[in-house]
């Protein structure tokens, strides 16, 4: 195969794109879907101060470097989840990110910081560890973001992760997640911008992107995400984006363009009612938000034990 | 070749295109990166009998 642009050897083939890259023209490629997803959902306006949540995975890490290559000063928040080898690999890799390009990175421990981790979260609940990965992640990116003046806090959801999500919404006609899944959720009281600029590239171009610019990501699966449902939807899509090249972009594409707003109304009813959290001051909606209730089950059930 | 999640080695006789070899193994191609050496290799590269690539799984299943 050649490459698109300038007829060299290619390096990757992207089957939706109905393209192949050599190196150079795949990272300027990567650049360009990020810079017009960025311009097109007005995601980052200028002088604002940015922040990523920085897993050390080859989505955040690809996230943070084409950032910093499109003229962005981000700093980078690592949210240490106590996975034993995982997490300890995955520190190493933010950091060394961070520390080789003389970037900022904050860290948030849960362990030393909040009293748990993720492996006690998942006992304490019964349920999912992904489930208590989720809701910490979400609390603390927007708490540490609103803590530390950020306006923005981007993440490195790709489009196999968007894809993967709309299904399982779709499946379940979850209408007020459908109408918060978007690739930016405006700044509102308490809560920073979110932003997912890498929305326009699979999961495959983010890791192609990585090892091309040599960066030392994650490779390694998280342990606890094994079997989950997001990783069987993703299966399923992988399936049909095989026999069907294009079919994920459609289909995250067009919810974007001409469904989200048919769910838009779900989500804000579902948001009215807002108030502080009485133990953080997190917006919630009930009394105590879902974070410190977690706290207080994890803790709970050390006392008992 | 070397597959990683989880890690092992197998050997594959050669030659035969990196499509031929995804299909052998019944990996879906587009759930993969297939590398040799520092860089990437298209689907329609033939390997010989000698080269070594690494098949890396690309899908991350964390929660989002």
């Amino acid at each position: 195969m050649k490459c698109r642009v300038c007829r060299a050897p290619a390096v990757l083939d992207i089957r939706r794109h109905n393209a192949a890259f050599c190196s150079h023209h795949f990272v300027k490629h990567c650049a360009e879907q990020v810079r017009r997803a960025i311009k097109d959902h007005d995601m980052i306006r200028a002088g604002e101060r940015v922040v990523v949540a920085v897993s050390g995975g080859k989505d955040s890490l690809a996230l943070w470097d084409l950032l910093v290559d499109l003229g962005y000063r981000p700093d980078g928040l690592y949210l240490g989840l106590g996975i034993g080898e995982y997490s300890d690999a995955s520190g190493h890799a933010a950091r060394a990110f961070a520390q080789d390009r003389g970037l900022k990175l904050h860290e948030v421990d849960l362990a030393a910081d909040f009293g748990y981790d993720i492996p006690r979260a998942a006992a304490a609940t019964h349920r999912a560890p992904c489930g208590a990965c989720g809701l910490s992640k979400r609390h603390l990116f927007n708490s540490v973001a609103v803590e530390h003046g950020y306006d923005v806090v981007a993440t490195g959801h790709n489009l196999d992760d968007e894809a993967a999500v709309l299904l399982g919404n779709v499946l379940r006609w979850e209408t007020g997640y459908l109408g918060r899944q978007h690739p930016v959720l405006p700044a509102t009281p308490g809560f920073a911008r979110k932003v997912k600029p890498l929305y326009r590239l699979g999961e495959r171009e983010t890791a192609a992107y990585c090892v091309l610019r040599g960066l030392d990501y994650q490779v390694e699966e998280c342990p606890m995400a094994e079997g989950n449902r997001h990783l069987g939807l993703k299966e399923v899509l992988d399936a049909l984006e095989d026999r069907s090249p294009g079919a994920k972009a459609a289909f995250v594409f067009g919810f974007v363009d001409r469904a989200h707003d048919h769910f838009t109304d779900a989500a804000g009813a579902e948001r009215e009612g807002l108030r502080e959290c009485v133990i953080c001051g997190s917006p919630t909606t009930s009394d105590v938000c879902a974070f410190c209730r977690l706290r207080e089950r994890v803790g709970s059930r050390a006392e008992h034990s | 070749m070397v597959l990683r999640n989880p890690r092992r080695e197998v050997e594959m006789p050669g030659p035969l295109t990196v499509s031929a070899l995804l299909e052998r193994l019944d990996v879906n191609p587009e759930s993969v990166l297939v590398i040799q050496g520092d860089t990437l290799v298209t689907r329609d590269a033939r390997l010989s009998d000698s080269d070594v690539v690494e098949i890396r799984p690309v899908t991350s299943g964390g929660a989002t």
